[in-house]
C-alpha cells in the first residue's frame, strides 16, 4: 500500500499560506508583541518591592490575608532568588495568552451554544487542539511568526483556549430553559437575552473555564522557551538540559509560586462576584 | 369581539409534521398519525374565542397539550397551523419585530416554576419587561415598585428569589408579569407549584385582583377544582383537543361527554355548587297586607313562613305562621311580627357554607343580590337534595386516566 503523503500535504498547504499570508501574521506578530512589550512595560515598570506591596494589596481586596500573605512572601522569595524579570516576561506572556483566549474564546463559546451546527465542528476541533502535543504547535508558529515570544503566545493560545469555549457553551447550556423563555415571553432581543440572562447566570461556569485557561498557558511557558521565548520557562528548559538540578528547582518552584497567585487570584475575583449575585 | 381567537391551531411534532394536518382534517386519529408517519400529536385543531375580561381556564391532564397551547398564544412555541388572532391581528403572520412589541405589550406571562431571575434582585425581577424596553429607569422603577404593591411585597424590593418562599415567590412573578400592564394574562400552572393552603390563598388573591385590573387572563391547570373556583369557563382538554368549553356550572352539570362526565364527578360539589343552584322560587307577601292574608296563603302553599317583601321585591323579613295566627288575635300587623334578622346570602356562597348558615337558623334562609333584591329561598331539604341529586350515574369507561394530577 502506498504511504499516504499527508506530510507533503501538511508542508504543501503550510507553505502557501506562509507566501500568500505574510502580511496577516505580520499584522498579528506586530499586535502581540505590543500586547506582551506593554505588560512587560508595566510590570517593570515600578521596583519590586513597590510591586509586592501593590499585589499584597489586590490579593487583600480580592481575597483575605491568607492569599496576601502568600502572594507577598511568594514574590519575594522570587526576588530573592533573582528570577524577578524572567518571572515577569513570563507572566506577560501568560496574560496575554489568557487575554486572547478569553476574547477570542467566549464568543466562539457562544456560537457554539446557539448552533449545534457550529458546536458539532468545533467540539472535535476543540479535542484535536487539546490532544495534539503541543510541541507539534510549536512547528507551524516558528514558521509563521519566527521565533521568539509570539509563536510563544500563539502555541499557549491554541493549547489553552479549548476550555474557555466548552464551558462557556456549557454555561449558557446549562441556564434552565424556564428562564430563557421568560426572557422570551417578556420580549427580549436576542442580545438582551444573551446579556441580560445567560451570561450572567453562565459566569461561574465561563469564570471556571478562563481559570483554566490561564493554568494550561502557565503550563505552556516552559515548552514556549524552545521557541525561544524569554522568561522563567527558559530558566527551567536551561537547567534541564544542563542538568543544574539546584537551578531547576528554583526556577520550578517560581512558576508553582506564580501558578498558585494566579489561580488563587482568579478564583477569589469569581467567588467574588458570585457572593454579590447572593448565592 | 373576542380578545383572543384561535382557529383550528395545531401542533404537531416530528418529520413533515405539516403534511400530517391535513390528516387529522381525513379524521386520522392521534394515534394512527404517530404509528404511520412518526408525528406526535400535541394540540388538535383548537378553536376558542377568549373574551376580554374574563378568566379562561384550560384544563386537562398531563400531556393533554395544555402547556403547549398556552405557549402557542405568545408563540414561544410555533403552532404547525391555525390561526391566532389577538384583536383581530394574526399573530402568525407578525414578523419578530411585531411579534416582541405584542410580547413587551399585550401579553404577559407567569410560569409553573416562577421562572425567576435568580441573578437579579426582587424590584429588578419584576422590572425587567420594562428595562428591556428601554423604559427611564426611574419611571421603571416607580411602576415595578406598584406592582409589588399590588401582589402585597412591598418591602421586599431588594431581596433576592432564593430568599422567599414559594407562594411569594410566584407573587414576583405575577407582579413581574403586571408591571408592563398587559392586557392579556397567561398563566401556565402558576399555582401547581405552592402547597395546598398558600395555592387556595393565591386564587383568592387573584380573583381580588382580577376585580379591580379586569385583564383577560389564560390560566393553564390540571386541578379541577382550581378550574372551578376561578374560571368565568373552563375548556378541558383531552389528547391535544378540546372536549367541552363551559362555565364551571355547564361542565358540572351538562357535561358534553362521557370523558368530561368522569373527569367531574369526583368533585366535591358542595364546594361547587352556590346558593343559586340550590335555592327554590320564594313565597312572598306584600307588608301591607294583614296577617289573615298570610296565615290563608301559608296554609295554601302548605308551608310555615313567609318573605316579606315591598313593592320592589326588596327583602323586609320573615313572619312564622305562629306569630302570624297570634297577630290575627291581637290584632297587630305584619310589620309588627316581622323577624328582620333573618340570615340572608349572596347568590355566590358555596353549598358548604350553606349548611352552616341553614342548621344555626329556624327560618329559612333568603338569597338576595346586592340591592337586597330576594331571589330564592333555601331549606334544608332542597340543599341535601340537590347534593343527592346531582349525582352523576356511573358508567364504567374503559380510558385508564381516572384522577386529574
Amino acid at each position: 500500500m502506498p504511504k499516504l503523503p499527508l506530510d507533503e500535504w501538511i508542508e504543501t498547504i503550510v507553505g502557501w499560506m506562509e507566501d500568500h499570508l505574510k502580511f496577516l501574521f505580520d499584522m498579528i506578530s506586530g499586535a502581540i508583541e505590543g500586547i506582551v512589550n506593554a505588560f512587560t512595560w508595566v510590570f517593570m515598570l515600578p521596583h519590586p518591592f513597590l510591586f509586592i506591596v501593590i499585589l499584597g494589596i489586590l490579593a487583600f481586596l480580592v481575597g483575605r490575608w491568607s492569599l496576601a500573605l502568600f502572594s507577598v512572601i511568594g514574590f519575594l522569595l522570587i526576588y530573592d532568588l533573582g528570577y524577578w524579570s524572567q518571572t515577569m516576561d513570563s507572566l506577560s506572556l501568560v496574560i496575554t495568552a489568557a487575554l486572547i483566549s478569553v476574547v477570542v474564546g467566549i464568543p466562539i463559546g457562544i456560537w457554539c451554544a446557539y448552533s449545534k451546527g457550529a458546536a458539532r465542528i468545533i467540539t472535535p476541533l476543540l479535542d484535536f487542539m487539546q490532544t495534539m502535543p503541543a510541541f507539534v504547535y510549536l512547528i507551524p508558529a516558528v514558521t509563521f511568526f519566527s521565533i521568539g515570544v509570539v509563536p510563544g503566545v500563539i502555541a499557549s493560545v491554541i493549547f489553552a483556549i479549548p476550555p474557555t469555549i466548552r464551558l462557556t457553551m456549557l454555561g449558557i447550556q446549562q441556564v434552565s430553559g424556564e428562564l430563557t423563555e421568560a426572557a422570551d415571553a417578556f420580549g427580549s432581543t436576542s442580545g438582551q437575552k444573551l446579556f441580560k440572562v445567560q451570561l450572567p447566570l453562565a459566569m461561574p461556569t465561563l469564570m471556571a473555564g478562563v481559570n483554566q485557561t490561564i493554568m494550561l498557558s502557565l503550563s505552556m511557558v516552559v515548552i514556549a522557551s524552545m521557541i525561544g521565548a524569554q522568561g522563567i520557562g527558559a530558566e527551567v528548559y536551561r537547567a534541564v538540559t544542563q542538568l543544574q538540578i539546584g537551578k531547576g528547582f528554583e526556577a520550578g518552584l517560581v512558576i508553582v509560586i506564580l501558578a498558585i497567585v494566579l489561580d488563587r487570584f482568579t478564583q477569589q475575583l469569581f467567588k467574588k462576584s458570585d457572593r454579590k449575585r447572593g448565592r | 369581539m373576542s380578545i383572543l381567537q384561535l382557529h383550528k391551531v395545531s401542533k404537531l411534532f416530528g418529520p413533515h409534521a405539516e403534511s400530517c394536518v391535513e390528516l387529522l382534517e381525513q379524521g386520522w386519529t392521534k394515534e394512527r398519525i404517530a404509528k404511520e408517519k412518526n408525528v406526535t400529536v400535541g394540540v388538535n385543531r383548537v378553536s376558542l374565542d377568549i373574551e376580554a375580561g374574563e378568566i379562561f381556564v384550560i384544563m386537562g391532564l398531563s400531556g393533554s397539550g395544555k402547556s403547549t397551547l398556552v405557549r402557542m398564544l405568545n408563540r414561544l412555541i410555533e403552532p404547525t397551523s391555525g390561526e391566532i388572532l389577538v384583536h383581530g391581528k394574526d399573530l402568525m403572520k407578525m414578523n419578530k419585530e411585531q411579534l416582541r412589541t405584542v410580547r413587551r405589550q399585550t401579553i404577559s406571562m407567569v410560569f409553573q416554576k416562577f421562572a425567576l431571575f435568580p441573578h437579579r434582585t426582587v424590584l429588578e425581577n419584576v422590572e425587567y419587561g420594562l428595562e428591556i424596553q428601554k423604559a427611564d429607569k426611574r419611571q421603571r422603577r416607580e411602576k415595578a415598585k406598584q406592582s409589588l404593591e399590588l401582589v402585597g411585597l412591598a418591602g421586599w424590593e431588594s431581596k433576592r428569589p432564593d430568599e422567599l418562599s414559594g407562594g411569594m415567590q410566584q407573587r414576583v412573578g405575577l407582579a413581574r408579569a403586571l408591571a408592563n400592564d398587559p392586557e392579556i394574562l397567561l398563566m401556565d400552572e402558576a399555582f401547581s407549584a405552592l402547597d395546598p393552603l398558600i395555592r387556595r390563598d393565591m386564587q383568592d388573591e387573584l380573583l381580588d385582583l382580577q376585580e379591580k385590573m379586569k385583564k383577560t387572563i389564560v390560566f393553564i391547570t390540571h386541578d379541577l377544582d382550581e378550574a372551578l373556583r376561578i374560571g368565568d369557563r373552563i375548556a378541558l382538554m383531552k389528547d391535544g383537543a378540546v372536549v367541552q368549553v363551559g362555565t364551571p356550572e355547564e361542565i358540572l352539570t351538562q357535561p358534553a361527554n362521557a370523558y368530561v362526565e368522569r373527569f367531574v364527578e369526583d368533585v366535591d360539589l358542595s364546594k361547587v355548587l352556590t346558593a343559586s343552584h340550590v335555592m327554590r322560587r320564594p313565597e312572598t307577601i306584600m307588608a301591607d297586607r294583614g296577617p289573615r292574608v298570610a296565615l290563608e296563603l301559608m296554609r295554601e302553599r302548605g308551608i310555615s313562613n313567609l318573605f316579606v317583601v315591598d313593592r320592589a321585591k326588596r327583602l323586609l323579613g320573615v313572619i312564622t305562621a305562629e306569630d302570624a295566627s297570634a297577630a290575627m288575635r291581637g290584632g297587630q300587623s305584619l310589620e309588627d311580627i316581622l323577624i328582620v334578622d333573618g340570615p340572608r346570602v349572596h347568590p355566590d356562597v358555596v353549598m358548604n357554607e350553606l349548611f352552616e348558615i341553614t342548621s344555626l337558623s329556624k327560618v329559612p334562609l333568603a338569597v338576595v343580590d346586592d340591592e337586597n333584591r330576594l331571589l330564592g329561598v333555601i331549606v334544608r331539604g332542597a340543599l341535601l337534595g340537590a347534593l343527592a341529586g346531582q349525582n352523576h350515574p356511573k358508567e364504567v369507561i374503559p380510558d385508564a386516566e381516572t384522577t386529574a394530577g
